[in-house]
């Protein structure tokens, strides 16, 4: 390959592209570098110092973050230019700078949060020295105030910048920066705002000192002292890798984990901070309605009421939340199939086509974002609903992307050109855009278009784009809603036809609807929301993080969740409660265990054995509507509260009322 | 020295007409979509004009180039030359501080300041009119010591020169800037030593000569 370089690491001779930073080189030659202002899905910043290496020839020691191969010279006699990682040479530059970044540094090793997990602690003890030549006084900073997610001690700050690069090119906002200069600089927000962003808990995790940790958490728990369970987020509809910490049975905080595929590394602070929802309004045990008032009873008594209502011969029909896995909603539908009933998981009204795989799960993947030339939002807003996707779409965005939108959204972080705002303005744009090209073309329909009017022609007018070789993502809210609509948990007239003239709803952790009067309700679930007050019988589930299940993302792709505690009192696994209830029914269902089940699903949704993998959603021909004009919305709602744990949180709660107060604050102009 | 807004400012800040023609002229130089090059040049003309760097004048620049704020705030609170408080309406002294001035008293000169304008750096005088700072090196070093007030230079200086060039100011004039000593420019101080042909150079160094001229023309007006 022409770009390619030959460089030597360590005596190891290696042929790299010659864009790769010498951090890069050292990275693949399996040579780890100490860094701290260098993270690689940030600018560089080459201000830290940390990963001074020697470069046979050169002067004085180089910044490997900031130099690149291309640039290096060879040796004298031609050979491939030579890069120390080790040397005597080296030994002390870092020496030099640990001495340097720890002179204004505190010892408060032992009341900080980032103790067991601190780059600055793990590097003193790796790279540095074991004494202080420092006996003048420290300097010290003022705290801010950046909301009630991140906290503050700006003493321990070591000015690496990467929260400041973090917020200004990855979440979009641009309130954070560096004041001041030398031993006066400062890391501050403009004028001591608090962040809006709904990504801002990420600078957590990318500080490497203590000084910005997590509020919620704080002085709550030590890493070492914490069970990590690697599991999947269920808060939107992303599918977003993490690792929950807990300790016993208590979840105590939530990480992401690195996903290139769906969320890079970055989590919202719904997915980061709803973890005090898990423990608040949990329903713990079986309730009965008797005489008006849900009272707490035992398993055998609500498991026979249930029983006796879904075997009376009444008309069934099955409904599935936001937060279901795959596994429940498909034991369910094997159960309401016993009793010839009906399922249906579109409880929002959401014009999804069932008739084939595209018409829900779209056939563009996450990762085809980046590659996008021409992105069409089509009634969402992405900030709000999956705000770890809009990054992403606004890193296309920096990188030459152009950013279309049909809707009423308004700040994006990025500029959307507006195409219209009803249906007769995409259906215009499409007849144009099939003739002409849709190269590079990304759709992307959100769930707000597609629950209000006109929305079965939005999706039709998107799969005909699809069918012309653009891309389309549709965008889910809900994280089950593809795993449930892949095990056809669902019927041809939708949520009217399975309400119409139904007796018993069995709802299975349905609460953003409201259940009209009339029928009774067996509700299962994990928190008591508006499905539970509503509900006749109360069956206590787990919540996402307590049972091991496959959640399918908004793109299609079936991932496995982890248990990381066992459900409260006595709830129970989703998928355990149905087959206890097809017992008490008199019917057992085939399977006693979880394994049992999912070979049964496998066997008739191939495509989800396959964890981790998207596969091709074949398009079919196409559905024509000639329904009349309606307008597009794109409004979310609060993102916040969209789901009972996040209801349940009192950070959450607390972060809405913040975000409204803002938001109602804007001056209106004279 | 944690430098940041000062807590009493003023609600407004627009550019006047004639600044406004100047700072559009500058975004002209630079490239489509680099305009935010011209922030050093655009937030020291904001200064001329107010006196200080005021925060409405900073968010004011920021926006005319299309930069959030804080980076305006960012760059007015790296260079010191940008006051962030407001100086003396007459005069804002600036005493230079660094070797060659140090060692000829400078630090005279600035406990001079303390006792005549205010005890401290930056903070005005009881009228207002005087305010003062330690700087660094403003390269003058062969005339050290030496203050600047406004763009004039105040150089060979004792603290009785100084005293007398504040005083001056105080009575609404304006004191020839340049050499205390008579000298020239930066020749040897007793005298030059070579080239030494007398007639052949002018009375005043040509920028004290602009500056006196200017001050008499004023006088005129």
């Amino acid at each position: 390959m022409p770009d390619q370089y030959k460089v030597v690491v360590d005596g190891n001779e290696a042929s790299v592209p010659g864009e790769l930073t010498l951090i890069q080189v050292c990275e693949l030659a399996g040579v780890e570098i100490p860094r701290f202002c260098y993270h690689e899905r940030l600018s560089i910043a080459g201000n830290c110092r940390m990963c001074l290496v020697e470069v046979v020839g050169a002067p004085k020691p180089v910044a490997s973050c900031a130099m690149q191969v291309r640039d290096l010279r060879p040796g004298r006699d031609g050979s491939p230019p030579q890069i120390l990682t080790s040397s005597p040479v080296v030994r002390k530059a870092r020496h030099g700078v640990m001495e340097f970044l720890l002179v204004n540094h505190p010892l408060d090793c032992p009341i900080c949060d980032q103790g067991g997990e601190c780059d600055l602690q793990d590097q003193a003890m790796a790279y540095g020295i074991d004494f202080s030549r420092y006996v003048e006084p420290k300097r010290a900073v003022n705290d801010l105030d950046l909301g009630p997610l991140v906290e503050t001690h700006m003493t321990r700050c070591i000015s690496c910048t990467r929260c400041v690069r973090f917020t200004t090119e990855v979440a979009g906002i641009t309130q954070m920066g560096q004041i001041g200069r030398g031993e006066d600089v400062e890391i501050t927000s403009y004028l001591n705002s608090s962040l809006d962003s709904n990504l801002q808990g990420n600078i957590i995790d990318l500080c490497p000192v203590g000084a910005l940790t997590s509020k919620p958490y704080a002085f709550v728990a030590r890493p070492w002292e914490l069970t990590k369970t690697e599991t999947i987020d269920v808060m939107d509809a992303l599918g977003s890798n993490i690792r929950v910490d807990s300790r016993g049975r208590q979840v105590m905080r939530i990480l992401p984990r690195n996903h290139d595929g769906i969320n890079q590394e970055w989590i919202s602070d719904k997915t980061r901070f709803v973890w005090d929802g898990l423990k608040c309004q949990r329903l713990d045990r079986p309730y009965v309605r008797n005489q008006g008032v849900l009272e707490p009873c035992d398993w055998d008594t609500a498991l026979k009421a249930a029983a006796g209502v879904l075997a009376s011969g009444r008309r069934v029909s099955a409904l599935a939340g936001d937060l279901v896995p795959v596994e429940a909603t498909f034991a369910l539908r094997k159960l309401i199939e016993l009793v010839d009933g009906k399922c249906e998981c579109r409880v929002d009204g959401a014009a999804l086509d069932t008739n084939s795989r595209a018409g829900y799960a779209g056939t563009a993947r996450i990762e085809d974002i980046d590659s996008a030339r021409r992105i069409i939002l089509v009634g969402t807003n992405p900030r709000n609903e999956v705000p770890v996707l809009n990054a992403r779409i606004r890193l296309a965005w920096l990188d030459g992307a152009r950013v279309e939108n049909f809707g009423d959204v308004t700040d994006l972080t990025y500029p959307a050109q507006q195409l219209g705002n009803d249906v007769d303005s995409l259906r215009a744009f499409c007849e144009i855009a099939l003739q002409d090209s849709v190269e590079g073309m990304l759709v992307i329909v959100g769930q707000a278009a597609l629950r209000h009017d006109g929305g079965n022609e939005i999706l039709a007018l998107s799969l005909a784009l699809a069918r012309q070789g653009a891309g389309l993502l549709i965008l889910h809210a809900a994280a089950g809603r593809v795993g449930a609509l892949d095990v056809g948990f669902s019927c041809v007239g939708g949520i009217d036809e399975a309400l119409a003239d139904a007796e018993v709803i069995y709802s299975l952790g349905v609460d953003e609807m409201d259940i009209p009067e009339g029928p009774f309700v067996i509700y299962q679930g994990s928190h008591g929301d508006r499905g539970a007050h509503r509900a006749d019988i109360i069956l206590p589930a787990a919540a996402y993080t307590e049972e091991s299940a496959i959640f399918v993302n908004t793109e299609g792709r079936p991932q496995l969740a982890q248990r990381a505690s066992f459900p409260p009192g006595q709830a129970k696994e989703n998928w355990a409660i149905i087959r206890a209830l097809s017992a008490a029914i008199g019917q057992p269902l085939f399977f006693d265990t979880q394994a049992e089940l999912r070979s049964k699903l496998f066997e008739e949704v191939p495509y989800l054995e396959d964890i981790d993998m998207v596969p091709a959603n074949p398009l079919q021909s196409p559905r024509q509507y000639t329904g009349g004009n309606a307008p597009i919305i794109s409004s979310a709602g609060d993102f916040y509260l969209t789901n009972p744990i996040s209801r349940a949180s009192a950070v959450m709660a607390e972060m809405s009322a913040l975000s409204n107060g803002r938001h109602q604050q804007i001056p209106e102009a004279p | 020295m944690q430098r940041k807004f000062h807590s009493v400012q003023p609600d407004t800040f627009a550019f006047s007409a004639e600044n406004y023609a100047w700072a559009e002229r500058q975004l002209t130089k630079y490239p489509d979509g680099r305009q935010a090059s011209a922030i050093i040049p655009l937030l020291w003309r904001a200064q001329k004009q107010e006196g200080w760097l005021t925060r409405p004048a900073c968010e004011h620049v920021a926006d005319m180039l299309g930069l959030p704020h804080i980076r305006a705030y960012e760059v007015a609170t790296f260079y010191f030359m940008f006051q962030l408080q407001p100086i003396g309406s007459v005069a804002h002294v600036q005493v230079c501080g660094t070797t060659c001035c140090m060692i000829c008293g400078a630090e005279d000169l600035v406990e001079a300041c303390r006792q005549k304008i205010a005890r401290q750096p930056h903070q005005l005088s009881e009228c207002g009119r005087f305010s003062w700072e330690e700087v660094e090196c403003l390269g003058a070093c062969a005339n050290a010591p030496m203050v600047q007030i406004g763009s004039d230079y105040y150089e060979d200086l004792s603290v009785a020169d100084l005293s007398e060039i504040l005083d001056q100011f105080a009575e609404g004039g304006c004191p020839v800037p340049g050499s205390r000593r008579g000298r020239y420019s930066s020749e040897p101080a007793g005298g030059l030593t070579s080239l030494s042909r007398d007639g052949e150079k002018p009375r005043l160094a040509p920028a004290v000569a602009l500056a006196v001229q200017s001050a008499s023309r004023r006088r005129e007006v």
